[in-house]
């Protein structure tokens, strides 16, 4: 019993930094409508601001002093990233604000192990809170008790700041109508800027009051944000009470599901998320959206069937790649290969954000289970290759059928959210269910059947299973159904009108694409020859939305060509810098804000505007 | 009479459209003028586009000797021009007195500086429900809400779309002489309606915009009497 009350305690004192953190990232999109990936990494600086900072600041004053300076400081950087980044992006897509907030995740990455090193450091103890209070003979830390005090605390004071000052009454206003702000002589921007701010802070905050309990280290931020966005969700956007009592479920969650469920407590809290937003799609004090919007906005045009010169590309690159045995080394073809794979998971994220308009940020899921199908068949059935890769990708249809079913119950960033957690359960599944999966170890020893096992061969099959998945992909665009699709992204309740059975068209436009993903992982699987949890990973879910995006929505052709430029840049970079992190977030940013429409959309438009010029000439 | 506002070869668009051409308007000091024309004339695009909530438009709009048009909405707002959206746009989780403090602006030179009890007096409905949210009120008293957050900027100009528009006629008629108090006080106003009813009560001069383009223009006096003009443009 006294054991049980403590580790409700300990629950407690985690829900409060986890609501100091989700509830700057609610009121953020509450008012911004920006969905901030960047704030587990602002939460991470606070922490090692806080630690630089207390480590030669002295005495109390020092230690607390620099907990509030670390986060202000951080937060003056969030204000910097605000004025100079997302106040160009306000109005682009929802996928477009997500990405670049995830660049500058990445880049914040980096810097931290550039300034501070990789290792774990150790912060001080906080002065005069070292000891422990005794609570029905157990120990508590004194200093967790302090925490336990400051959630609440702090929602009082966002409360007296959002009821009781003419700012906080305007930023109210703001989550409401931003056009109605503006026309009552309110300049929004300003009111983004201080919004932002204080989100930012809060995370710094939440950070910072870290260093006593907890080493810092380098992947607090990606630990921190997706358990943040699940609060959020479950709290509903925008809505800081919710956020508290969401805070407190997941963090109890947490705190008991490590006790009676240790194998599968990460899973726990994916689960209630997945369950409330089904029963409240907007979360538990959230309200639907009075001006929604998709995820894409109207940056998709119609699609075209392919034009002549279309069409001789697509010939000349087909020979192209053919003939490539002929002259390619070893390296060259591998590199290859593992581009035509990742050509066709680009083209099946492009099939279920671009053609079905549902956003994920957890499409690895399907590669991934693609992939450990593949390994799990050949090492615990011992499959021959061609059975494999039959069987194997019915893992990542069975987890698109089961994560879909709930994804397209939802949209816009809510959809989004839902996909990384479904993403997040598979890869912690196969994180830890170490009997199995060998966890972090992976398995090794996939190797493809001899006929096939050296590059030129297996080079061929890939071309040959990757070329007839993206002509399917390509003809169902372009089917009956694909049109239904479509119509049911760009018209919600429109094609509701008409009596479109929504949930079921998405649902298998959700599974098919899933399934394309799928077969690209056990191709992965074999190339790679052997299967590790990185391949269900958020980062790689990234880099199949950088591939779409680079290459241009728009069109079939650009997730392919998207892939292909990113894998080879990264390929190139990776063997030429450390700073690969640096040069892909900020590679994200200069994309998103400069170059929305991708190099596909890029060269379109250009060829369009010169064929209409001409025909303007003739006339 | 000083001239208000001053607008010549305003044309506005949306995405492609072409919605609004050369519209000319004016308005003097203290002058009740009425943007009169039918469903999807484009009152509504002419008063939007006045404070820069068009995305594309052009021309010039001289508000106090200062040319406006191109400035963000913000700032037009901060110079004394008022709006209020025909939809209301109440913020229907804030409370009365919230609703008005979001209004708020500093005072202005020779212009009526409105308090929020000077408000509750000029509308006293509004007085007893003060810390009422802004979701649980009725149309009419959500439409003096409206007018009352926008008089908290301290306008010299305020426009207002279809301010009759779903009004109960005892409603209608306290919007009348609101109307007429905020000319006596110094204000220009500019109401947009689909027909004569309302206008006719309060309005000296009369526009009537018909698929963005200026048809007619006049005195109210003018317009009343002629039938011609009314059958054609006007709903009846
Ligand atoms: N957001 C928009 N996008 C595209 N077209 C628009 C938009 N808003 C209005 N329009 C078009 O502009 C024209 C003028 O519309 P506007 O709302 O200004 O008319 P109105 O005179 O205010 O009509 P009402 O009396 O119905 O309010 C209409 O043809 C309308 O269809
Ligand atoms: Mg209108």
């Amino acid at each position: 019993m006294d054991f049980i009350f403590i580790q409700f305690l300990n629950g407690l004192s985690s829900a409060s930094s986890l609501f100091l953190v989700a509830s700057g990232l609610s009121i953020i999109f509450g008012v911004t409508r920006i969905t901030n990936f960047a704030h587990g990494a602002f939460y991470m600086m606070g922490a090692y601001v806080a630690y630089t900072l207390t480590e030669s600041w002295m005495g109390a004053l020092g230690f607390w002093g620099g907990l509030i300076a670390a986060a202000v400081a951080v937060a003056i950087l969030g204000a910097l990233i605000e004025i100079v980044l997302l106040r160009r992006i306000y109005n682009s897509p929802e996928l477009f604000q997500l990405l670049a907030t995830f660049g500058v995740t990445l880049v914040i990455q980096d810097l931290v192990i550039q300034i501070w090193g990789v290792d774990d450091l150790l912060g001080r103890r906080a002065p005069g809170m070292k000891g422990a209070v005794e609570i029905f003979g157990q120990a508590f830390p004194t200093y967790e008790l302090m925490l336990i005090v400051l959630g609440p605390l702090c929602l009082g004071a966002l409360w007296l700041l959002f009821n009781k000052t003419r700012w906080g009454v305007l930023v109210r206003a703001a989550t409401q109508d931003r056009m109605m702000v503006s026309a009552l002589g309110v300049n929004q921007a300003w009111l983004f800027t201080g919004v932002f701010t204080l989100g930012v802070f809060l995370a710094a905050l939440g950070g910072a009051v870290q260093i006593p309990r907890d080493a810092v280290h380098n992947a607090m931020d990606l630990q921190i944000i997706v358990e943040a966005f699940v609060v959020v969700v479950i709290g509903g956007f925008g809505n800081v009470l919710g956020a508290f009592l969401a805070s407190f479920i997941i963090a109890e969650l947490n705190a008991f599901g490590i006790l009676l469920f240790p194998k599968i407590s990460m899973i726990l809290m994916f689960l209630v998320m997945a369950v409330v937003l089904v029963i409240r799609p907007y979360g538990l004090l959230g309200k639907a959206e009075a001006h929604p919007r998709t995820a894409l906005g109207s940056v998709i045009r119609p699609w075209a069937p392919l034009s002549k010169l279309g069409k001789n590309w697509v010939l000349a690159l087909g020979l192209a790649l053919v003939f490539l045995p002929m002259f390619a080394g070893d390296f060259l073809l591998n590199v290859s290969t593992e581009i035509l794979i990742f050509a066709l998971f680009a083209a099946s994220l492009h099939l279920m954000m671009g053609v079905g308009g549902m956003v994920s940020f957890g499409h690895a899921a399907y590669f991934g289970l693609g992939a450990y199908g593949t390994a799990l068949l050949v090492k615990f059935l011992g499959l021959s290759m061609g059975a494999t890769m039959v069987l194997a990708p019915f893992l990542a249809v069975a987890g698109a059928i089961i994560f879909g079913w709930f994804c397209v119950r939802l949209s816009g960033v809510y959809l989004a959210m839902l996909t990384l957690a479904f993403a997040q359960i598979s890869w912690s599944v196969i994180f830890q269910w170490d009997d199995v999966t060998g966890g972090d170890n992976g398995l090794l020893g996939i190797w493809p059947d001899a006929w096939a096992a050296d590059q030129t061969s297996f080079y061929y099959v890939t071309l040959a299973i990757v070329g007839i998945s993206v002509y399917a992909i390509r003809r169902i665009v372009f089917s009956p159904f694909g049109y239904t699709l479509r119509g049911c992204r760009d018209s919600l309740l429109r094609a509701d009108a008409i009596g479109i059975d929504r949930l079921r068209i998405q649902w298998f436009g959700f599974v098919l694409a899933g399934s394309f993903a799928g077969v690209g992982g056990v191709l992965f699987a074999y190339l790679k020859g052997s299967v590790f949890p990185d391949y269900i990973s958020i980062p790689l879910s990234v880099d199949g939305l950088v591939m779409v995006l680079l290459g241009g929505i728009q069109t079939v052709a650009g997730p392919i060509v998207g892939a292909g430029v990113f894998k080879a840049l990264s390929t190139f970079i990776i063997s030429h810098t450390e700073f690969w992190k640096i040069i892909l977030g900020s590679f994200i940013i200069v994309l998103v804000v400069a170059f929305p429409q991708g190099i596909v959309g890029f060269f379109l438009e250009h060829f369009s505007k010169k064929k209409d010029s001409i025909e303007e000439g003739k006339s | 009479m000083k001239s208000k506002l001053d607008v010549h070869s305003l044309n506005s668009y949306y995405g492609g459209a072409h919605i609004l051409t050369d519209v000319h308007l004016k308005a003097h000091e203290s002058e009740v003028v009425a943007l009169l024309g039918r469903n999807g004339a484009g009152k509504s695009t002419t008063f939007a586009s006045l404070v820069g909530l068009v995305e594309k438009c052009s021309g010039s709009v001289i508000f106090n000797d200062e040319e406006i048009c191109g400035k963000p909405t913000h700032e037009i707002v901060r110079l004394g021009l008022g709006y209020v959206p025909e939809d209301r746009r109440i913020f229907t989780d804030l409370t009365v007195e919230e609703n008005l403090l979001v209004g708020k602006q500093p005072a202005r030179d020779g212009v009526r500086e409105w308090t929020t009890e000077m408000l509750f007096e000029f509308f006293p409905n509004l007085a007893e429900m003060r810390n009422r949210p802004g979701g649980q009120m009725s149309g009419g008293e959500q439409q003096m809400l409206t007018i009352a957050r926008t008089l908290m900027g301290n306008p010299s100009l305020v426009l207002l779309d279809e301010p009759s528009e779903g009004l109960s006629p005892k409603i209608v008629e306290e919007m009348a002489s609101a109307i007429l108090e905020m000319k006596k006080y110094g204000l220009s106003v500019i109401i947009s309606e689909q027909n004569l009813h309302f206008a006719k009560l309060i309005s000296d001069r009369a526009y009537i915009i018909e698929k963005g383009v200026i048809r007619y223009e006049g005195t109210m006096t003018e317009l009343a009497q002629n039938d011609e003009v009314k059958n054609a443009y006007l709903a009846v």
